[in-house]
Protein backbone atom coordinates (compact mmCIF):
# COMPACT_ATOMS: atom_id res chain seq x y z
CA UNK A 1 0.00 0.00 0.00
CA UNK A 2 3.02 2.45 -0.57
CA UNK A 3 1.42 5.42 -2.37
CA UNK A 4 -1.08 5.84 0.37
CA UNK A 5 0.74 5.56 3.26
CA UNK A 6 3.50 7.88 2.68
CA UNK A 7 3.44 11.27 3.90
CA UNK A 8 2.58 14.09 1.86
CA UNK A 9 4.57 16.63 2.64
CA UNK A 10 5.35 20.38 1.26
CA UNK A 11 4.20 19.69 -2.06
CA UNK A 12 1.14 22.15 -2.85
CA UNK A 13 -0.68 22.15 -6.09
CA UNK A 14 -1.83 25.22 -8.16
CA UNK A 15 -5.29 26.15 -7.16
CA UNK A 16 -8.26 25.39 -10.13
CA UNK A 17 -10.76 27.44 -10.94
CA UNK A 18 -11.43 31.10 -12.08
CA UNK A 19 -9.11 33.96 -10.10
CA UNK A 20 -10.82 36.03 -7.04
CA UNK A 21 -12.17 38.95 -8.58
CA UNK A 22 -11.28 41.95 -5.94
CA UNK A 23 -13.43 45.09 -6.00
CA UNK A 24 -11.30 46.82 -2.98
CA UNK A 25 -12.91 46.88 0.74
CA UNK A 26 -15.44 49.31 1.01
CA UNK A 27 -15.87 52.28 3.71
CA UNK A 28 -16.75 50.66 7.39
CA UNK A 29 -20.60 51.24 8.73
CA UNK A 30 -19.94 52.62 12.60
CA UNK A 31 -19.43 50.18 15.36
CA UNK A 32 -21.44 52.48 17.71
CA UNK A 33 -25.00 50.64 17.52
CA UNK A 34 -23.22 47.48 17.92
CA UNK A 35 -21.82 47.96 20.82
CA UNK A 36 -24.78 49.81 21.82
CA UNK A 37 -27.17 46.82 21.14
CA UNK A 38 -24.25 44.46 23.24
CA UNK A 39 -24.53 46.84 26.25
CA UNK A 40 -27.86 47.03 26.34
CA UNK A 41 -28.81 43.42 26.61
CA UNK A 42 -26.14 43.26 28.70
CA UNK A 43 -27.56 45.66 31.04
CA UNK A 44 -30.84 44.16 30.84
CA UNK A 45 -29.97 40.73 31.91
CA UNK A 46 -28.03 41.45 34.76
CA UNK A 47 -31.27 43.74 35.78
CA UNK A 48 -33.57 40.75 35.41
CA UNK A 49 -30.75 38.95 37.39
CA UNK A 50 -30.94 41.06 40.20
CA UNK A 51 -34.77 41.43 40.24
CA UNK A 52 -35.12 37.72 39.99
CA UNK A 53 -32.32 37.01 42.93
CA UNK A 54 -33.73 40.18 44.84
CA UNK A 55 -36.91 39.15 45.33
CA UNK A 56 -36.10 35.58 46.34
CA UNK A 57 -33.57 36.93 49.17
CA UNK A 58 -36.62 39.37 50.17
CA UNK A 59 -38.87 36.96 50.30
CA UNK A 60 -36.34 34.39 52.47
CA UNK A 61 -35.34 37.38 54.81
CA UNK A 62 -38.58 38.54 55.57
CA UNK A 63 -39.65 34.98 56.58
CA UNK A 64 -36.63 34.59 58.18
CA UNK A 65 -36.56 37.60 60.26
CA UNK A 66 -40.64 37.39 61.27
CA UNK A 67 -40.24 33.60 61.48
CA UNK A 68 -37.23 33.09 63.89
CA UNK A 69 -38.89 34.75 67.15
CA UNK A 70 -41.47 31.99 67.18
CA UNK A 71 -39.18 29.26 66.30
CA UNK A 72 -38.42 27.08 69.38
CA UNK A 73 -37.41 23.25 69.89
CA UNK A 74 -41.16 23.37 71.51
CA UNK A 75 -42.32 25.24 68.91
CA UNK A 76 -41.35 22.20 66.49
CA UNK A 77 -42.64 19.54 68.96
CA UNK A 78 -45.40 20.82 70.43
CA UNK A 79 -49.72 20.54 69.29
CA UNK A 80 -50.79 23.67 67.75
CA UNK A 81 -52.99 25.46 70.61
CA UNK A 82 -55.97 28.01 70.29
CA UNK A 83 -55.17 31.96 70.76
CA UNK A 84 -53.59 32.81 74.32
CA UNK A 85 -52.25 29.33 75.02
CA UNK A 86 -48.24 27.84 74.31
CA UNK A 87 -48.39 25.74 71.06
CA UNK A 88 -46.17 24.52 68.29
CA UNK A 89 -46.79 23.36 64.67
CA UNK A 90 -45.57 19.83 65.62
CA UNK A 91 -48.81 18.10 64.83
CA UNK A 92 -48.65 20.03 61.29
CA UNK A 93 -45.34 19.13 60.33
CA UNK A 94 -45.81 15.30 61.40
CA UNK A 95 -48.97 15.94 59.20
CA UNK A 96 -46.98 17.60 56.01
CA UNK A 97 -44.37 14.24 56.03
CA UNK A 98 -46.67 11.69 56.30
CA UNK A 99 -49.24 13.76 53.56
CA UNK A 100 -45.81 14.53 50.95
CA UNK A 101 -44.72 10.84 51.66
CA UNK A 102 -47.93 9.13 50.88
CA UNK A 103 -48.38 11.83 47.80
CA UNK A 104 -44.96 10.33 46.89
CA UNK A 105 -45.80 6.51 47.27
CA UNK A 106 -49.14 7.19 45.50
CA UNK A 107 -47.47 9.09 42.83
CA UNK A 108 -43.96 8.26 42.26
CA UNK A 109 -44.16 4.39 41.07
CA UNK A 110 -47.20 5.14 38.28
CA UNK A 111 -44.89 7.81 36.56
CA UNK A 112 -42.00 6.14 36.63
CA UNK A 113 -44.03 3.24 34.91
CA UNK A 114 -45.12 5.62 32.73
CA UNK A 115 -41.87 8.02 31.86
CA UNK A 116 -40.40 5.18 30.91
CA UNK A 117 -43.53 3.40 28.64
CA UNK A 118 -43.43 7.52 26.42
CA UNK A 119 -39.49 7.42 26.12
CA UNK A 120 -38.65 3.70 25.37
CA UNK A 121 -41.82 2.52 24.01
CA UNK A 122 -44.64 4.86 23.22
CA UNK A 123 -42.73 7.25 21.84
CA UNK A 124 -44.54 8.73 18.72
CA UNK A 125 -47.40 7.09 18.58
CA UNK A 126 -51.32 8.23 19.15
CA UNK A 127 -51.22 7.01 22.72
CA UNK A 128 -47.88 8.73 23.75
CA UNK A 129 -49.09 11.32 22.51
CA UNK A 130 -52.41 11.59 24.31
CA UNK A 131 -50.66 10.86 27.21
CA UNK A 132 -48.64 13.40 27.16
CA UNK A 133 -51.10 16.14 26.37
CA UNK A 134 -53.18 15.55 28.97
CA UNK A 135 -50.33 15.37 31.45
CA UNK A 136 -49.34 18.59 30.17
CA UNK A 137 -53.45 19.75 30.51
CA UNK A 138 -52.59 18.60 34.21
CA UNK A 139 -49.72 20.52 34.99
CA UNK A 140 -51.81 23.70 33.95
CA UNK A 141 -54.67 22.94 36.56
CA UNK A 142 -55.26 25.22 38.76
CA UNK A 143 -54.78 23.20 42.25
CA UNK A 144 -57.51 23.98 43.81
CA UNK A 145 -59.57 22.06 41.43
CA UNK A 146 -57.69 18.96 42.10
CA UNK A 147 -58.28 19.39 45.76
CA UNK A 148 -62.46 20.14 44.64
CA UNK A 149 -62.47 16.77 42.82
CA UNK A 150 -60.80 14.56 45.32
CA UNK A 151 -63.58 16.18 47.90
CA UNK A 152 -65.90 14.55 45.29
CA UNK A 153 -64.30 11.69 44.81
CA UNK A 154 -63.11 10.54 48.45
CA UNK A 155 -64.46 12.43 51.18
CA UNK A 156 -67.92 13.20 50.16
CA UNK A 157 -68.05 9.69 49.68
CA UNK A 158 -66.37 8.37 52.82
CA UNK A 159 -68.23 11.30 54.74
CA UNK A 160 -65.20 12.68 56.52
CA UNK A 161 -61.47 14.35 55.19
CA UNK A 162 -58.32 12.95 55.73
CA UNK A 163 -54.82 13.13 54.98
CA UNK A 164 -54.50 10.52 52.68
CA UNK A 165 -57.27 12.72 50.81
CA UNK A 166 -54.78 14.98 50.83
CA UNK A 167 -52.09 12.62 49.75
CA UNK A 168 -54.41 11.76 46.81
CA UNK A 169 -54.63 15.27 45.74
CA UNK A 170 -51.08 16.13 46.10
CA UNK A 171 -50.03 13.10 44.03
CA UNK A 172 -52.38 13.80 41.31
CA UNK A 173 -50.44 17.14 41.23
CA UNK A 174 -47.14 15.04 41.30
CA UNK A 175 -47.93 12.26 38.40
CA UNK A 176 -47.62 14.43 35.49
CA UNK A 177 -44.55 16.32 36.59
CA UNK A 178 -42.63 12.96 37.62
CA UNK A 179 -43.54 11.50 34.48
CA UNK A 180 -42.44 14.55 32.31
CA UNK A 181 -39.27 14.64 34.07
CA UNK A 182 -38.80 11.00 33.80
CA UNK A 183 -39.32 10.83 29.74
CA UNK A 184 -37.05 13.83 29.36
CA UNK A 185 -34.24 12.18 31.13
CA UNK A 186 -34.62 9.27 29.32
CA UNK A 187 -34.73 10.89 26.13
CA UNK A 188 -31.29 12.72 27.35
CA UNK A 189 -29.25 9.16 27.27
CA UNK A 190 -27.74 8.52 23.66
CA UNK A 191 -29.15 6.05 21.51
CA UNK A 192 -26.15 4.38 20.59
CA UNK A 193 -26.44 3.41 24.19
CA UNK A 194 -29.24 1.21 23.52
CA UNK A 195 -28.08 0.17 20.41
CA UNK A 196 -25.02 -1.46 22.44
CA UNK A 197 -27.29 -2.86 24.89
CA UNK A 198 -29.47 -4.53 21.84
CA UNK A 199 -25.78 -5.29 20.29
CA UNK A 200 -24.56 -7.38 22.99
CA UNK A 201 -28.09 -9.75 22.82
CA UNK A 202 -29.52 -8.12 25.88
CA UNK A 203 -33.72 -8.07 25.19
CA UNK A 204 -35.43 -4.82 25.58
CA UNK A 205 -36.10 -4.68 29.06
CA UNK A 206 -32.90 -5.36 30.55
CA UNK A 207 -31.64 -2.53 28.53
CA UNK A 208 -34.05 -0.28 29.25
CA UNK A 209 -34.16 -1.24 33.47
CA UNK A 210 -30.24 -1.77 33.79
CA UNK A 211 -28.60 0.30 31.63
CA UNK A 212 -31.00 3.31 30.37
CA UNK A 213 -32.52 3.83 33.88
CA UNK A 214 -29.19 3.35 35.60
CA UNK A 215 -27.49 5.96 32.98
CA UNK A 216 -30.36 8.34 34.14
CA UNK A 217 -31.10 7.68 36.98
CA UNK A 218 -29.80 10.95 38.91
CA UNK A 219 -31.97 12.94 36.65
CA UNK A 220 -34.65 11.11 37.60
CA UNK A 221 -34.34 11.00 41.54
CA UNK A 222 -33.71 14.82 40.78
CA UNK A 223 -37.20 14.83 39.30
CA UNK A 224 -39.14 13.15 42.01
CA UNK A 225 -37.08 15.43 44.55
CA UNK A 226 -38.20 18.96 42.65
CA UNK A 227 -42.30 17.44 42.71
CA UNK A 228 -41.95 16.33 46.47
CA UNK A 229 -40.76 19.93 47.07
CA UNK A 230 -43.09 21.86 44.87
CA UNK A 231 -46.13 19.73 46.30
CA UNK A 232 -45.54 19.57 50.10
CA UNK A 233 -45.68 23.83 50.05
CA UNK A 234 -49.46 23.21 48.30
CA UNK A 235 -51.85 24.72 50.50
CA UNK A 236 -55.56 24.72 48.14
CA UNK A 237 -55.42 20.78 46.91
CA UNK A 238 -55.23 20.16 51.15
CA UNK A 239 -57.62 22.82 52.16
CA UNK A 240 -60.95 20.45 51.60
CA UNK A 241 -59.12 17.13 51.94
CA UNK A 242 -56.89 17.09 54.75
CA UNK A 243 -58.33 20.45 56.46
CA UNK A 244 -57.11 20.82 59.80
CA UNK A 245 -56.84 19.32 63.26
CA UNK A 246 -55.68 20.44 66.54
CA UNK A 247 -54.88 16.85 66.98
CA UNK A 248 -51.25 14.68 66.07
CA UNK A 249 -52.25 13.30 63.05
CA UNK A 250 -53.17 9.77 63.97
CA UNK A 251 -56.27 10.05 61.82
CA UNK A 252 -54.73 10.37 58.78
CA UNK A 253 -56.56 7.64 57.02
CA UNK A 254 -60.05 8.28 58.49
CA UNK A 255 -60.15 12.33 59.66
CA UNK A 256 -58.87 15.78 59.22
CA UNK A 257 -54.55 15.99 59.26
CA UNK A 258 -52.88 19.15 60.28
CA UNK A 259 -50.28 20.41 57.81
CA UNK A 260 -48.00 23.33 57.59
CA UNK A 261 -49.48 25.23 54.44
CA UNK A 262 -53.00 24.68 55.85
CA UNK A 263 -51.38 25.98 59.23
CA UNK A 264 -50.46 29.06 57.76
CA UNK A 265 -53.40 29.92 55.30
CA UNK A 266 -55.26 29.83 59.20
CA UNK A 267 -52.96 31.77 61.10
CA UNK A 268 -52.09 34.29 58.78
CA UNK A 269 -56.23 34.98 58.47
CA UNK A 270 -56.34 35.66 62.23
CA UNK A 271 -56.23 38.28 64.34
CA UNK A 272 -54.04 37.27 66.62
CA UNK A 273 -50.75 38.32 66.66
CA UNK A 274 -49.35 35.19 68.76
CA UNK A 275 -51.09 32.78 65.72
CA UNK A 276 -49.30 35.34 63.09
CA UNK A 277 -45.66 34.97 64.53
CA UNK A 278 -46.40 30.86 64.65
CA UNK A 279 -47.36 31.36 61.07
CA UNK A 280 -44.09 32.99 60.07
CA UNK A 281 -42.21 30.47 62.47
CA UNK A 282 -43.93 27.77 60.26
CA UNK A 283 -43.39 29.30 56.80
CA UNK A 284 -39.81 29.70 57.84
CA UNK A 285 -40.13 25.90 58.66
CA UNK A 286 -41.58 24.97 55.58
CA UNK A 287 -39.38 27.28 53.57
CA UNK A 288 -36.17 25.59 54.72
CA UNK A 289 -37.83 22.23 54.10
CA UNK A 290 -38.22 23.06 50.19
CA UNK A 291 -35.04 24.75 50.06
CA UNK A 292 -32.75 21.75 51.58
CA UNK A 293 -34.94 19.20 49.24
CA UNK A 294 -33.87 21.38 46.49
CA UNK A 295 -30.51 21.75 47.31
CA UNK A 296 -29.91 18.16 48.35
CA UNK A 297 -31.27 17.36 44.71
CA UNK A 298 -28.54 20.15 42.88
CA UNK A 299 -25.89 18.63 44.91
CA UNK A 300 -26.34 15.40 45.76
CA UNK A 301 -27.56 14.06 42.51
CA UNK A 302 -25.47 15.70 39.84
CA UNK A 303 -24.01 13.86 37.11
CA UNK A 304 -20.24 13.83 37.87
CA UNK A 305 -19.66 12.57 34.51
CA UNK A 306 -21.18 12.27 31.20
CA UNK B 1 -2.76 -12.39 2.36
CA UNK B 2 -3.70 -16.11 1.98
CA UNK B 3 -4.86 -16.76 -1.83
CA UNK B 4 -4.25 -19.62 -2.51
CA UNK B 5 -7.35 -21.33 -0.24
CA UNK B 6 -10.54 -19.88 -0.34
CA UNK B 7 -11.68 -18.78 2.58
CA UNK B 8 -15.37 -19.91 4.27
CA UNK B 9 -17.83 -16.77 3.27
CA UNK B 10 -19.00 -16.01 6.79
CA UNK B 11 -21.96 -13.68 5.83
CA UNK B 12 -23.51 -13.30 2.21
CA UNK B 13 -25.60 -10.42 1.21
CA UNK B 14 -28.00 -10.98 -1.44
CA UNK B 15 -30.02 -8.41 -3.32
CA UNK B 16 -29.93 -6.02 -0.09
CA UNK B 17 -32.15 -2.81 0.25
CA UNK B 18 -32.65 -0.65 2.57
CA UNK B 19 -35.37 1.72 3.44
CA UNK B 20 -35.47 4.44 6.42
CA UNK B 21 -39.12 5.70 7.51
CA UNK B 22 -41.13 7.35 4.71
CA UNK B 23 -39.65 5.11 1.99
CA UNK B 24 -35.91 6.90 1.49
CA UNK B 25 -34.35 4.00 -0.16
CA UNK B 26 -30.36 3.87 1.11
CA UNK B 27 -29.70 0.68 -0.04
CA UNK B 28 -29.69 -0.94 -3.33
CA UNK B 29 -29.33 -4.24 -4.48
CA UNK B 30 -26.20 -4.51 -2.50
CA UNK B 31 -24.16 -8.18 -3.36
CA UNK B 32 -21.08 -8.68 -0.54
CA UNK B 33 -19.49 -11.65 0.56
CA UNK B 34 -17.31 -11.33 4.42
CA UNK B 35 -15.05 -13.77 4.49
CA UNK B 36 -14.24 -15.96 7.64
CA UNK B 37 -11.38 -14.63 10.06
CA UNK B 38 -10.41 -11.70 7.39
CA UNK B 39 -10.74 -7.99 7.85
CA UNK B 40 -13.48 -6.43 5.60
CA UNK B 41 -13.61 -2.30 5.11
CA UNK B 42 -16.40 -1.01 3.63
CA UNK B 43 -15.16 2.45 2.26
CA UNK B 44 -17.53 5.26 0.62
CA UNK B 45 -18.31 9.45 1.40
CA UNK B 46 -20.50 9.78 3.93
CA UNK B 47 -24.09 9.17 3.19
CA UNK B 48 -23.58 6.60 1.11
CA UNK B 49 -24.92 3.65 2.81
CA UNK B 50 -21.77 2.08 4.69
CA UNK B 51 -22.93 2.22 8.02
CA UNK B 52 -26.59 1.20 7.19
CA UNK B 53 -25.24 -2.26 5.22
CA UNK B 54 -23.09 -2.89 8.91
CA UNK B 55 -26.32 -2.53 10.58
CA UNK B 56 -28.37 -4.84 9.09
CA UNK B 57 -25.62 -7.52 9.32
CA UNK B 58 -27.13 -8.00 13.42
CA UNK B 59 -30.32 -6.22 12.69
CA UNK B 60 -29.63 -3.48 14.85
CA UNK B 61 -31.78 -1.04 12.72
CA UNK B 62 -35.16 -2.72 13.90
CA UNK B 63 -34.65 -0.56 17.41
CA UNK B 64 -35.98 2.51 14.76
CA UNK B 65 -39.82 2.75 13.57
CA UNK B 66 -40.26 2.16 9.87
CA UNK B 67 -36.93 1.19 8.95
CA UNK B 68 -36.86 -2.33 7.01
CA UNK B 69 -34.43 -4.52 4.71
CA UNK B 70 -34.92 -6.35 1.89
CA UNK B 71 -33.27 -9.28 0.15
CA UNK B 72 -31.14 -11.94 1.91
CA UNK B 73 -27.90 -11.83 4.35
CA UNK B 74 -27.12 -14.91 4.80
CA UNK B 75 -25.06 -15.49 8.19
CA UNK B 76 -23.52 -19.31 7.66
CA UNK B 77 -26.51 -20.14 5.00
CA UNK B 78 -29.27 -18.74 7.69
CA UNK B 79 -30.79 -15.82 5.77
CA UNK B 80 -31.05 -12.99 9.35
CA UNK B 81 -33.55 -11.31 7.63
CA UNK B 82 -36.44 -13.46 8.05
CA UNK B 83 -38.52 -12.39 10.86
CA UNK B 84 -38.68 -15.79 12.29
CA UNK B 85 -34.93 -15.13 13.41
CA UNK B 86 -34.70 -14.91 16.80
CA UNK B 87 -32.52 -11.57 17.30
CA UNK B 88 -30.91 -12.46 20.76
CA UNK B 89 -29.59 -15.08 19.51
CA UNK B 90 -28.09 -13.48 16.44
CA UNK B 91 -26.43 -10.75 18.05
CA UNK B 92 -24.77 -13.62 20.17
CA UNK B 93 -23.19 -14.14 17.34
CA UNK B 94 -22.49 -10.80 15.86
CA UNK B 95 -20.78 -8.05 18.07
CA UNK B 96 -20.70 -4.50 17.83
CA UNK B 97 -18.71 -1.88 18.59
CA UNK B 98 -19.90 1.91 17.88
CA UNK B 99 -19.00 5.40 16.45
CA UNK B 100 -18.70 6.94 19.63
CA UNK B 101 -17.69 4.73 22.81
CA UNK B 102 -20.55 3.74 24.64
CA UNK B 103 -19.76 1.91 28.57
CA UNK B 104 -22.27 1.00 30.52
CA UNK B 105 -23.11 3.41 33.56
CA UNK B 106 -21.40 0.93 36.13
CA UNK B 107 -17.36 -0.37 37.00
CA UNK B 108 -15.15 -1.44 34.23
CA UNK B 109 -15.27 -4.91 35.43
CA UNK B 110 -19.01 -4.69 35.06
CA UNK B 111 -18.80 -3.25 31.66
CA UNK B 112 -17.27 -6.44 30.84
CA UNK B 113 -18.79 -9.28 32.63
CA UNK B 114 -22.16 -7.80 31.95
CA UNK B 115 -22.42 -10.20 28.74
CA UNK B 116 -20.68 -12.65 30.39
CA UNK B 117 -23.34 -13.35 33.10
CA UNK B 118 -25.88 -12.82 30.34
CA UNK B 119 -24.94 -15.65 27.87
CA UNK B 120 -22.97 -18.06 30.08
CA UNK B 121 -22.78 -19.93 32.83
CA UNK B 122 -19.87 -19.20 34.69
CA UNK B 123 -18.47 -19.33 38.12
CA UNK B 124 -17.14 -15.96 40.03
CA UNK B 125 -13.96 -17.62 39.31
CA UNK B 126 -14.12 -18.19 35.62
CA UNK B 127 -15.85 -14.54 35.44
CA UNK B 128 -12.66 -12.79 36.93
CA UNK B 129 -10.40 -14.84 34.27
CA UNK B 130 -12.57 -13.73 31.42
CA UNK B 131 -12.85 -10.78 31.88
CA UNK B 132 -8.90 -10.67 32.74
CA UNK B 133 -8.49 -12.16 29.60
CA UNK B 134 -11.19 -9.83 27.38
CA UNK B 135 -9.25 -6.95 28.71
CA UNK B 136 -6.37 -7.99 27.46
CA UNK B 137 -7.37 -8.88 24.26
CA UNK B 138 -9.02 -5.40 24.29
CA UNK B 139 -4.95 -4.53 25.43
CA UNK B 140 -6.81 -2.43 28.47
CA UNK B 141 -5.73 -4.78 30.87
CA UNK B 142 -2.47 -2.80 31.78
CA UNK B 143 -3.88 0.41 32.21
CA UNK B 144 -6.66 -0.27 34.32
CA UNK B 145 -5.85 -3.52 36.24
CA UNK B 146 -5.77 -1.69 39.36
CA UNK B 147 -8.78 0.57 38.83
CA UNK B 148 -11.12 -2.73 38.10
CA UNK B 149 -13.80 -0.77 40.32
CA UNK B 150 -13.48 2.61 38.44
CA UNK B 151 -16.73 3.86 36.95
CA UNK B 152 -16.58 2.94 32.17
CA UNK B 153 -17.50 6.73 32.12
CA UNK B 154 -14.39 8.01 33.71
CA UNK B 155 -11.96 6.40 31.33
CA UNK B 156 -10.80 8.25 28.34
CA UNK B 157 -12.71 8.08 25.08
CA UNK B 158 -9.49 5.51 23.56
CA UNK B 159 -9.74 3.33 26.69
CA UNK B 160 -13.53 3.47 26.61
CA UNK B 161 -13.78 1.87 23.31
CA UNK B 162 -11.34 -0.44 23.86
CA UNK B 163 -13.51 -1.35 27.19
CA UNK B 164 -16.18 -1.75 24.50
CA UNK B 165 -13.96 -3.76 22.35
CA UNK B 166 -13.22 -6.00 25.30
CA UNK B 167 -16.90 -6.04 26.43
CA UNK B 168 -17.90 -7.22 22.88
CA UNK B 169 -15.42 -10.48 22.73
CA UNK B 170 -15.68 -11.11 26.17
CA UNK B 171 -19.61 -12.41 24.79
CA UNK B 172 -17.49 -14.45 22.11
CA UNK B 173 -18.76 -13.74 19.14
CA UNK B 174 -18.56 -14.98 15.87
CA UNK B 175 -18.64 -11.47 13.92
CA UNK B 176 -17.23 -8.51 14.95
CA UNK B 177 -18.95 -5.15 13.52
CA UNK B 178 -17.33 -2.12 13.76
CA UNK B 179 -19.18 0.91 12.58
CA UNK B 180 -16.05 3.65 12.48
CA UNK B 181 -14.80 2.33 15.94
CA UNK B 182 -11.83 5.55 15.66
CA UNK B 183 -13.54 8.25 14.30
CA UNK B 184 -14.67 10.34 17.93
CA UNK B 185 -10.39 9.25 18.79
CA UNK B 186 -7.35 11.08 18.82
CA UNK B 187 -4.79 9.70 16.41
CA UNK B 188 -2.47 7.61 18.71
CA UNK B 189 -5.47 5.83 20.34
CA UNK B 190 -6.34 5.28 17.10
CA UNK B 191 -3.39 3.87 15.91
CA UNK B 192 -3.85 1.43 19.56
CA UNK B 193 -7.29 0.21 17.81
CA UNK B 194 -5.86 -0.68 14.48
CA UNK B 195 -3.41 -2.93 16.25
CA UNK B 196 -5.47 -4.25 18.14
CA UNK B 197 -7.73 -4.92 15.37
CA UNK B 198 -5.33 -6.82 13.38
CA UNK B 199 -4.36 -9.08 16.02
CA UNK B 200 -8.46 -10.03 16.86
CA UNK B 201 -8.89 -11.49 12.94
CA UNK B 202 -7.85 -14.48 13.54
CA UNK B 203 -10.54 -15.25 16.14
CA UNK B 204 -13.42 -13.36 14.26
CA UNK B 205 -14.82 -12.43 10.94
CA UNK B 206 -14.58 -8.14 11.10
CA UNK B 207 -16.19 -6.10 8.96
CA UNK B 208 -15.09 -2.60 9.55
CA UNK B 209 -16.70 0.60 8.31
CA UNK B 210 -14.69 3.85 8.04
CA UNK B 211 -14.16 6.86 6.45
CA UNK B 212 -10.86 6.52 6.79
CA UNK B 213 -8.72 5.54 3.76
CA UNK B 214 -5.23 4.97 5.27
CA UNK B 215 -6.95 2.82 7.82
CA UNK B 216 -8.54 0.75 5.33
CA UNK B 217 -5.51 0.19 3.51
CA UNK B 218 -3.44 0.15 6.88
CA UNK B 219 -5.63 -2.98 8.48
CA UNK B 220 -8.33 -4.98 6.15
CA UNK B 221 -7.92 -7.74 3.39
CA UNK B 222 -10.62 -6.76 1.33
CA UNK B 223 -12.24 -3.72 0.71
CA UNK B 224 -15.73 -2.36 -0.29
CA UNK B 225 -16.68 0.68 -1.75
CA UNK B 226 -19.98 1.85 -1.41
CA UNK B 227 -21.46 5.08 -3.58
CA UNK B 228 -24.80 6.24 -3.25
CA UNK B 229 -26.28 3.35 -1.56
CA UNK B 230 -24.40 0.80 -4.56
CA UNK B 231 -21.51 -1.38 -3.96
CA UNK B 232 -19.46 -0.02 -6.71
CA UNK B 233 -16.22 -2.19 -6.26
CA UNK B 234 -14.93 -5.35 -4.11
CA UNK B 235 -11.86 -6.84 -3.28
CA UNK B 236 -8.89 -7.25 -2.32
CA UNK B 237 -7.31 -4.29 -0.29
CA UNK B 238 -4.06 -4.19 -2.07
CA UNK B 239 -5.68 -4.06 -5.56
CA UNK B 240 -8.42 -1.15 -4.73
CA UNK B 241 -6.10 0.88 -3.71
CA UNK B 242 -3.31 0.63 -6.45
CA UNK B 243 -5.23 -0.78 -9.38
CA UNK B 244 -9.16 0.02 -8.84
CA UNK B 245 -11.33 -0.94 -11.78
CA UNK B 246 -13.78 1.26 -11.43
CA UNK B 247 -13.67 4.94 -12.19
CA UNK B 248 -15.07 5.91 -9.15
CA UNK B 249 -13.33 3.95 -6.80
CA UNK B 250 -10.25 5.67 -8.63
CA UNK B 251 -11.66 9.06 -8.11
CA UNK B 252 -12.78 8.84 -4.63
CA UNK B 253 -8.92 6.95 -3.38
CA UNK B 254 -7.11 9.49 -5.10
CA UNK B 255 -9.57 11.88 -2.73
CA UNK B 256 -10.86 13.98 -5.71
CA UNK B 257 -14.26 13.72 -3.94
CA UNK B 258 -15.63 12.57 -0.85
Amino acid sequence: MEPISKPIVGERTAPTGPALINLGRPPYKTLFWRKLQDNLVQVFSVAALTLAVGVMLWILCTILVRGSEALSWDFLTKLTAPHGFEGGIGNALLGTLYITLFAALIAVPPAICAGIWLAEFGKQSFLADALRFSANVMMGMPSIVVGLFVYMILVAPMGASSGLAGSVSLAILMFPVVMRTTEDMLMMVPDTLRESGLALGLTRCRVTLQIICKAARNGMVTGVLLAVARVSGETAPLLFTAQFAQTWPNTFFNGPTASIPVLINNYGMSNFEDLQTAGWGASLVIAVLVLSINIIARVAFRDKKH
Amino acid sequence: MDTQQEPKIKIRARKLSFFYEGGHQALFDNDLDIPERQITAVIGPSGCGKSTHLRTYNRIYSLHRGQRAEGEVLLDGENILDPKTDLLTLRRRVGMIFQKPTPFPMSVFDNVAYPLRLHFKLSRKEIEERVEAALQGASLWDEVKDQLRKSGLALSGGQQQRLCIARAIAAEPEVLLMDEPTSAIDPVATLKIEDLVLRLRERFTIVIVTHNMQQAARISDRTAFFYKGRIIEVGPTQQIFTAPKEKKTEEYITGRFG
